[in-house]
C-alpha cells in the first residue's frame, strides 16, 4: 500500500514537473558567423524560432513574452570622469568595469518591466538596468546600484556607440508561437564569440530557455592586418615604415620636374 | 565609399580620409613642413582614438618628408653630418617619447598631455612666427632692407664646449645644443604625432644659425628618420599603427604635397611664414578651446584589456 502511494506520488510529481514546463523553444539563427571585411558597415542578423509543446498532447498557453539577451566577448573598461582643475577639464576619477560584455543587446517583444516583476527581472538580469556590470571596488568586484553615476555613464556611452541596446520591439510574434528576432550588429561591433540567451515568459514567469551562439570575425585583409599588428608588431611596424618610404619615393619620381 | 579600418576598428569614408591627406599634403608641401599638427587633430575629429591617430600619422609624415628629402638631396641642400648628429639623439628622444606615451595612456592622462602640449607649442610658435613676419613686412613697407644674418653675431649657445664644424652649413657649434634639439624633437614628435618640422626649422636657424639653404632639407632628414622609427616603435609596443589608414593618408599626402610645393614657390617668404604662423596659432586656439570649455560628456571610456 505504501509502495503504491509512493508510486502515485512519483508519477504525480513527474506529471506536475512536465506540465510546469510544457513548452520548449526551437531557434535558428540566419548566420552564425559575421565576417568583418573592408566593406563592413554593420549587419542585421535574424533569429527565427517557434514555441513547441514538449509532449504531443500538451496544450500551449495563449500569451507569451520573449526576452533575448545577446552578449559579446568580455572586456575590462575604464570609465573616466572629467572635472575642472585650474580652469581646464581633466580626468580626475575613474572606475574599472571588470569583464563586462563588449556588446549587449536586450531584445524583447515589449518593455521588460511589463514582462516580469522587478524581482524576477533582477534575478534573470532582464534589461540594461538589471544586467550585472561588476566594478572593481578595492580588491573585490561588485555591481553597484543601478543609478550609480559611473554605471549610468558607462551604459549611456556604450548605448551611444550602439554597442549596448535595449529594444522592446526587436522581437515580433508572427503567429502566437512563431517569432522573429532582429539582432543589430553595428559597424563597430567587437570581434569574438557571442552568446545568445533566449528566455520565454508566460504570466510573468520564465517557462522555457534556450541558447545559441554566433561569432564575429575579421576576414580577408582586415584579419591579416589586425593579426599582423598584434602578433608581429615589430615586423608590422617595419613594413608600415617601408610602405611609407616606397610611396614617398614613388611620389618624388612621378612628380619629378628637373 | 566606406572602408573598415582594421586597427582603429571603425569604418570611415575613404574619400574623406583621402581628401584630408590631400589637403594636409598641400599645406605641408607649401610650407615645407610635415603637417602632423594638422593631421592628428583632424583624425581625432572624425572619431579615431587619439592614440591610433598619433601612431598612424607618424608613417604619413615619414612618407611626405621622404619625398621632400629626395628633392632637397638632388639640390644638394642637406647637411649630412649635421643631420646625423641630430639623429643620434633624435632616436633616443623618440624612444623616450614612445615610452612616456605608453605610460600616460595607462594613467588616463594621454589626451590631456596631448591637448596641453598642442596649446602651448602651437600658440607660442604661431605667435612668434606672426610677430616675426609682420615685422619683416613692416620693414619692407618702409623700404628698409630685410635683416640679414650677421656673420659675427654670437649668442650663449656658441660659448658651449665640444665644438664641431659643419662644412655644408658653414657653422662651427657645440655638440650639446645639437643633441638637445635632436632629442627634444624626437621626444615631442613621438608623443604628439608631429614631425616637428615647424619647431625644428626655427630652432636650427635661431640657436645654431644654420643657413636657409640647408635648413629645410636637413630638418626633413631628421623628421624622416624619427617618424619612421616612431612608426616601428609604436607598432612594436602599443600595436596602434593602422596600416590601412596610413596608406590612404600617405597616397593623399604625397600627391597634395606636390601641388602645395608649386603654390608655395610662387609666394613671398614673409607672406608664407605669416600664413603658416596664423594657421599654427589657430590650431593652438582650437585645442585651448577644447580644454577650457566644459565638454558635452564628462565621462569617457577606455579599453583596459580584452579578456
Amino acid at each position: 500500500m505504501a509502495r503504491r502511494a509512493l508510486m502515485v506520488a512519483i508519477l504525480l510529481a513527474a506529471f506536475g514537473a512536465a506540465s510546469a514546463s510544457a513548452e520548449q523553444l526551437v531557434v535558428s539563427l540566419s548566420n552564425h558567423r559575421v565576417a568583418v571585411t573592408s566593406s563592413f558597415v554593420g549587419e542585421n542578423l535574424v533569429l527565427f524560432g517557434t514555441i513547441e509543446p514538449d509532449r504531443p498532447q500538451a496544450a500551449l498557453r495563449r500569451a507569451y513574452d520573449l526576452v533575448v539577451t545577446v552578449t559579446g566577448p568580455r572586456q575590462t573598461l575604464r570609465t573616466r570622469r572629467k572635472d575642472r582643475v585650474l580652469g581646464i577639464w581633466v580626468n580626475v576619477d575613474s572606475r574599472e568595469f571588470v569583464r563586462v560584455p563588449s556588446y549587449l543587446g536586450i531584445l524583447s517583444n515589449r518593455p521588460v518591466a511589463q514582462i516580469a516583476n522587478a524581482d524576477t527581472a533582477r534575478r534573470l538580469q532582464l534589461g540594461l538596468d538589471n544586467f550585472l556590470l561588476p566594478q572593481r571596488i578595492g580588491p573585490d568586484t561588485a555591481d553597484t546600484v543601478r543609478d550609480d553615476p559611473f554605471r549610468v555613464a558607462f551604459v549611456n556611452l556604450e548605448t551611444q556607440y550602439g554597442l549596448y541596446r535595449e529594444s522592446p520591439t526587436a522581437v515580433t510574434f508572427l503567429t502566437p508561437t512563431v517569432f522573429r528576432v532582429a539582432i543589430p550588429m553595428p559597424a563597430n561591433v567587437p570581434t569574438g564569440s557571442y552568446g545568445i540567451d533566449v528566455q520565454l515568459f508566460a504570466g510573468g514567469a520564465m517557462v522555457a530557455r534556450t541558447s545559441s551562439a554566433l561569432e564575429v570575425i575579421k576576414a580577408g585583409v582586415e584579419q591579416f592586418v589586425a593579426d599582423a599588428a598584434r602578433d608581429h608588431g615589430l615586423l608590422y611596424g617595419l613594413l608600415a615604415s617601408l610602405m611609407a618610404l616606397v610611396i614617398g619615393w614613388f611620389g618624388s619620381v612621378v612628380f619629378r620636374r628637373d | 565609399m566606406q572602408i573598415y579600418l582594421p586597427i582603429a576598428d571603425l569604418p570611415v569614408n575613404i574619400f574623406l580620409v583621402l581628401g584630408m591627406g590631400l589637403a594636409v599634403g598641400f599645406i605641408s608641401g607649401m610650407f615645407g613642413i610635415g603637417g602632423g599638427f594638422l593631421m592628428t587633430p583632424l583624425l581625432i575629429f572624425i572619431g579615431i582614438s587619439p592614440a591610433v591617430a598619433v601612431a598612424s600619422v607618424t608613417s604619413h609624415i615619414a612618407a611626405s618628408s621622404f619625398t621632400g628629402a629626395i628633392t632637397y638631396w638632388r639640390k644638394r641642400a642637406i647637411d649630412v653630418p649635421l643631420a646625423m648628429m641630430l639623429l643620434s639623439s633624435g632616436i633616443l628622444g623618440t624612444a623616450t617619447g614612445v615610452w612616456l606615451f605608453t605610460l600616460l595612456r595607462e594613467l588616463d592622462q594621454l589626451d590631456l598631455v596631448i591637448g596641453l602640449s598642442y596649446v602651448t607649442l602651437l600658440t607660442t610658435v604661431g605667435a612668434l612666427m606672426i610677430n616675426e613676419s609682420v615685422q619683416a613686412e613692416l620693414r619692407a613697407r618702409k623700404g628698409q632692407p630685410a635683416m640679414l644674418r650677421r656673420p659675427g653675431s654670437h649668442n650663449w649657445v656658441h660659448g658651449l664646449p665640444f665644438k664641431l664644424r659643419f662644412k655644408r652649413s658653414k657653422i662651427y657649434v657645440s655638440a650639446i645644443p645639437v643633441w638637445a634639439i635632436g632629442f627634444s624633437i624626437g621626444f615631442i614628435g613621438a608623443i604628439l604625432g608631429i614631425g616637428g618640422g615647424f619647431l625644428l626649422v626655427p630652432m636650427l636657424i635661431y640657436f645654431l644659425r644654420v643657413p636657409t639653404a640647408t635648413v629645410i632639407g636637413t630638418s626633413m632628414v631628421l623628421t624622416l628618420v624619427t617618424m619612421a622609427s616612431a612608426t616601428v616603435m609604436h607598432a612594436a609596443t602599443n600595436h596602434l599603427v593602422d596600416a590601412v589608414l596610413a596608406l590612404i593618408l600617405i597616397v593623399g599626402g604625397v600627391i597634395g604635397a606636390q601641388f602645395g610645393a608649386r603654390t608655395g614657390q610662387k609666394m613671398r617668404g614673409e607672406r608664407l611664414r605669416l600664413l603658416l604662423g596664423l594657421l599654427v596659432f589657430a590650431v593652438g586656439l582650437r585645442f585651448a578651446y577644447e580644454l577650457v570649455v566644459r565638454p558635452d560628456d564628462l565621462f569617457s571610456l577606455r579599453l583596459v584589456r580584452p579578456e
